[in-house]
């Protein structure tokens, strides 16, 4: 490796600077056109496949997900709308503030909401709407990611509803909205404000979190506080989250009210190419599995029988079966799955599989405890996002 | 609280010790290097005008070939939607200097 890394260090009473380091001396190929990619080095962060600079965009390198179910936050992804970041955060002077329709709005430091208020942890996935939209036939605008833009992580924090509790949420409030600390590089870009249905913002399980896999949140992940909101796509787990507001019916800002929009219909999709008659906020994750112990192309030695491994997740409705097929979906058979980390994490699966001479096409495929899976064939829809085909690589046992 | 964050980077090649909680934590966000593919004077409009708001990663990622259209759609929304303030003539410049590199 040639990355130059810098050293931070302890500075007394000074802030400290994370400077970042757009290291570029590798660069990996996305299994689609024009997928080059640089491998990134910022603060807090191992290398990560490069997106964007400006704002940092960075996606896992696959390779993680085979290090075990939870994703650590060194790998985990990064994803911003806005370039107005913010350049320094103190933890000593930031507040949360809850306001709108309550009784009692509040203005919370981080030992305030660390010590008054109960703490929960959740492990859950967060995934990125767009995860996967390179992928796309035919191809669509956007963030062009592999399938890097997701991560699982053990999130603890503080459940929304205690704090909309303490505040005392007035009768008439329809929806709660969520903002933090970036901003629009320029006043007339419409801020990236989240809104939630008022009972789900109450559910008890959406987290104002603090800390993930036991550590504070990393700068790019949303330092101090991100919401945690299990089972819903990344676009609601507000970063740097400084404001909790409560409105009346539906809060119409641009990022939910125009943008984050899927087609209103059953799969959510469209014909390829296609047009939405009618659209809706994107909310829940469908149903994915990947194989994580091996990557598209690899050769492998015959040896008996080959291990496969994976993940599994699902919204919400908790990983029912996995299944495997090692003749391009001629056949299938149930994996079996790891230790259940509740129903919004991701969920480990095995099959020991005897693999002759010659290539081998292996599919899998998930199904929710709903019933709900993956389709074999690609769904389509113009934004890309929410892709969930059943995963296709092919080994060649030699 | 005073409590030293230790973050491993890497595969353990060396500790990065942020500050403690209580203390400032000051992020050197990354600006973005002009690609190669528009670094000649066919691009400077491009360079110009896009680069105030993003880096022009955003830009050279997304897919070829999609015709001209996909180009001024994109512009479009840019100055719609986002209110990039440049004018009409500037905004058709900056979409056909688009659809000749990347199509």
């Amino acid at each position: 490796m040639t990355f130059v890394q810098r050293r931070g260090f302890l500075v007394g009473a000074a802030a400290s600077v994370l400077s970042a380091r757009a290291l570029a001396q590798e660069r990996i190929v996305q299994p689609f056109a024009n997928g080059e990619r640089p491998l990134v080095q910022l603060p807090q962060k191992r290398p990560l496949i490069g997106l964007t600079a400006r704002p940092p965009q960075l996606e896992t390198p696959f390779e993680v997900f085979n290090e075990g179910v939870l994703t650590p936050n060194d790998a985990f992804f990064v994803r911003y709308h806005l370039s107005g970041l913010p350049s320094t955060i103190d933890p000593a002077t930031f507040r949360l503030t809850i306001g709108g329709l309550v009784d009692t709005p509040l203005t919370l430091s981080l030992a305030d909401l660390k010590t008054g208020f109960p703490v929960q942890e959740i492990v859950a996935v967060n995934q990125c709407s767009g995860n996967s939209r390179g992928f796309f036939e035919p191809r669509v605008g956007g963030g062009q990611l592999g399938n890097g833009a997701m991560g699982n992580a053990r999130w603890t924090g503080v459940p929304l509803k205690a704090l909309l509790d303490r505040a005392g949420v007035k009768a008439g409030a329809g929806q709660v909205t969520f903002n933090g600390l970036d901003k629009p590089p320029l006043d007339t870009i419409p801020d990236f404000v989240k809104a939630l249905d008022l009972d789900h913002a109450r559910d008890g399980e959406v987290l104002v979190a603090f800390a993930m896999n036991g550590a504070d949140l990393p700068f790019l992940n949303g330092f101090p506080l991100r919401l945690v909101v299990p089972g819903y796509y990344g676009t609601y787990w507000i970063k740097h989250l400084s404001e909790i507001n409560v409105v009346e019916g539906v809060f119409d800002g641009y990022w939910m009210k125009t943008a984050y929009r899927v087609p209103d219909n059953d799969c959510n999709c469209v014909e390829p190419g296609g047009k939405p008659d009618k659209t809706r906020p994107i909310s829940r994750l469908n149903v994915r599995s990947f194989v994580t112990s091996h990557c598209d192309g690899q050769v492998v030695p015959e040896t008996g029988s080959t291990e496969l491994r994976g993940i599994a997740f699902s919204g919400g409705e908790g990983v029912a079966r996995v299944l495997v097929s090692t003749d391009d979906g001629g056949t299938w058979q149930e994996a079996r799955l790891g230790e259940d980390l509740g129903r919004y994490s991701f969920r480990e699966w095995r099959l020991g599989s005897k693999l002759g001479k010659g290539r081998h096409p292996i599919k899998v495929r998930a199904f929710s405890q709903s019933g709900a899976t993956q389709p074999l064939d690609p769904l389509w829809q113009p934004a890309g996002y929410m892709r969930n085909v059943a995963e296709t690589l092919t080994l060649e046992v030699a | 609280m005073i409590r030293p964050l230790a973050i491993l980077l890497g595969a353990g090649t060396f500790v990065l010790s942020i500050a403690t909680a209580a203390q400032p934590v000051t992020f050197d966000f990354p600006i973005g290097d002009t690609p190669t593919e528009l670094a000649d004077a066919d691009a400077e409009v491009v360079v110009n005008h896009c680069s105030s708001c993003h880096s022009l990663d955003y830009i050279t990622t997304q897919p070829r070939g999609k015709g001209a259209q996909f180009w001024k759609d994109a512009v479009t929304k840019m100055v719609n939607v986002y209110k990039a303030p440049l004018t009409p003539e500037e905004a058709d410049a900056v979409a056909a200097a688009l659809a000749l590199k990347f199509g």
